[in-house]
């Protein structure tokens, strides 16, 4: 008769860690960066289909990294969420805060409770009135939290990135300041030679507080090349 | 208006819409009644559903702002998830779902009849549909009305409505098709100069929804009411002749 062996909860513990931040530091780098007008997402992406971006609801956007099937069930839940407390009290009622927890509980019960952990890093961003104002939540795949502010690097070389940005960002600074920082970065430390990051191998976004509602918008083609030119 | 004893409920009144060169038009009164009382002067019922079309509403106004604003998180719900939008017909199907679900209420009396409008990116026009309140979906060409003031508004409309009009004129027609809505339905408003209350007008084209702007609705009403002054019957079509 076979005896099983003992694992200390902490081996498991560290165990299923290992392995999750393993398969986040597989894939490519997202970048999220504070401007004067709002949040930008610069994630290296080139497919035009799969996105690593989204909106969330008005004033709240998302972006992750790891593998493409949890966090599109984190996403679509997200949505889901923030609609439904939208619908049933009132668009002003839905906040980044109560999405990173609801999405801080949801990590935390699947890495306790499940043989694998979900191989995701996500950002929940939130706009508001003024820079000050603004809301970057991290969350890693454990459930944990970061209250992040001026901008947040996951995926990949993320730790690399976030020294290229910690030298380069200031607050205050213009969107296509911050969006330049965000790929110049990407480009520098996402691979071990540096490139230069072509328009079309990005999925950039923003959260611009200037606009009425929906805060969200993409910004893709003639656009993005102006702005990185 | 209630129907076979049941309570009284505000009731919103005539919506219009009309195709225009480019896109269609929607417009509705601004009167909310409760049998003979005016519940609302300045209610609003028409609305923007999304980015690319308008839904107006006549019935029972709670029922009815609850439809459009559940179609409205439905429709962008939709586009979030999927990241596109759903496609004209889609939103009108979707819309007629919603509908039926109300049918227990409509046998009740508190019936709730839409007018959805929107660009149609793939036939590249605007499109008009009418519903009925189980839900039936009926796509109207050129011109359609809904509401108690319909049939006066319906019948302005058959005289006014020309395809070459222009987005400002198809404006000013559907003015004129709710001035004619509010001359002989008591459950509709005319534009109200001295509360500066005037209808919600909407316009759709392919790069979206403009709602047109108090100011620019002001000065249509003026000059329409001015011309009014002078012939209260509104516009008329010059029979015979060369009339086309």
């Amino acid at each position: 008769m076979s005896v099983p062996f003992y694992v200390s909860p902490e081996q498991i513990m560290k165990d299923k860690a290992d392995f999750a931040r393993k398969g986040i530091a597989r894939g490519r780098s997202v970048v999220v960066a504070q401007y004067a007008d709002g949040v930008v997402f610069v994630a290296e992406n080139p497919s035009k289909a799969l996105h690593k971006i989204s909106e969330i609801y008005d004033r709240i956007g998302f972006a992750a990294v790891g593998k493409y099937n949890e966090f599109e069930n984190l996403r679509v839940a997200g949505i889901r969420l923030a609609d439904m407390r939208g619908y049933s009290y009132d668009r002003t009622d839905v906040t980044g805060r109560s999405l990173a927890n609801a999405y801080a509980q949801t990590l935390g019960s699947i890495f306790t409770e499940t043989a694998k952990p979900f191989e995701v890093e996500i950002v929940v961003a939130e706009v508001g009135a003024d820079e000050a104002s603004d809301q970057l939540y991290r969350l890693t795949f454990d459930g944990s939290v970061a209250d992040e502010h001026g901008f947040v690097a996951m995926g990949g070389s993320a730790e690399a990135i976030a020294g290229a940005l910690s030298a380069a960002w200031a607050p205050g600074q213009d969107l296509a300041t911050s969006l330049r920082q965000a790929v110049h970065a990407l480009g520098e430390h996402g691979t071990e030679e540096t490139r230069e990051l072509p328009a079309s191998d990005l999925e950039v976004a923003i959260l611009d507080r200037t606009r009425p509602r929906r805060a969200f918008r993409r910004i893709e083609g003639a656009e993005l090349e102006a702005l990185l030119a | 208006m209630t129907t076979g004893g049941s309570l009284d409920a505000p009731h919103g009144t005539t919506i219009v819409a009309l195709c225009f060169d480019g896109g269609v038009v929607m417009a509705g009164d601004r009167r909310a009644t409760m049998g003979n009382v005016i519940a609302q002067r300045d209610v609003q019922k028409v609305f923007e559903a999304d980015s690319h079309s308008v839904v107006g509403i006549a019935g029972t106004a709670g029922i009815a702002v609850e439809l459009v604003r559940l179609f409205q998180v439905e429709l962008e719900h939709y586009e979030k998830i999927e990241g596109t939008s759903l496609s004209l017909d889609g939103k009108a199907n979707r819309l007629s779902t919603l509908l039926r679900g109300n049918l227990g209420m409509a046998m009740q009396g508190l019936a709730v009849v839409p007018l959805f409008a929107g660009y149609d990116d793939v036939a590249d026009r605007g499109r008009i549909f009418s519903y009925d309140v189980t839900g039936g979906r009926y796509e109207e060409h050129d011109y359609y009305a809904v509401g108690s003031g319909s049939s006066f508004a319906r019948g302005s409309l058959k005289k006014l409505f020309h395809f070459d009009a222009t987005a400002e004129q198809s404006v000013r027609i559907a003015l004129e098709a709710l001035y004619d809505a509010a001359d002989d339905d008591s459950a509709t408003s005319g534009p109200d100069l001295t509360r500066r209350i005037f209808p919600v007008v909407a316009v759709v084209r392919r790069d979206g929804v403009e709602m047109i702007e108090e100011d620019a609705l002001a000065q249509a009403a003026e000059e329409m009411l001015a011309e009014r002054m002078r012939r209260p019957g509104g516009p008329w079509a010059q029979v015979g002749g060369d009339s086309s």
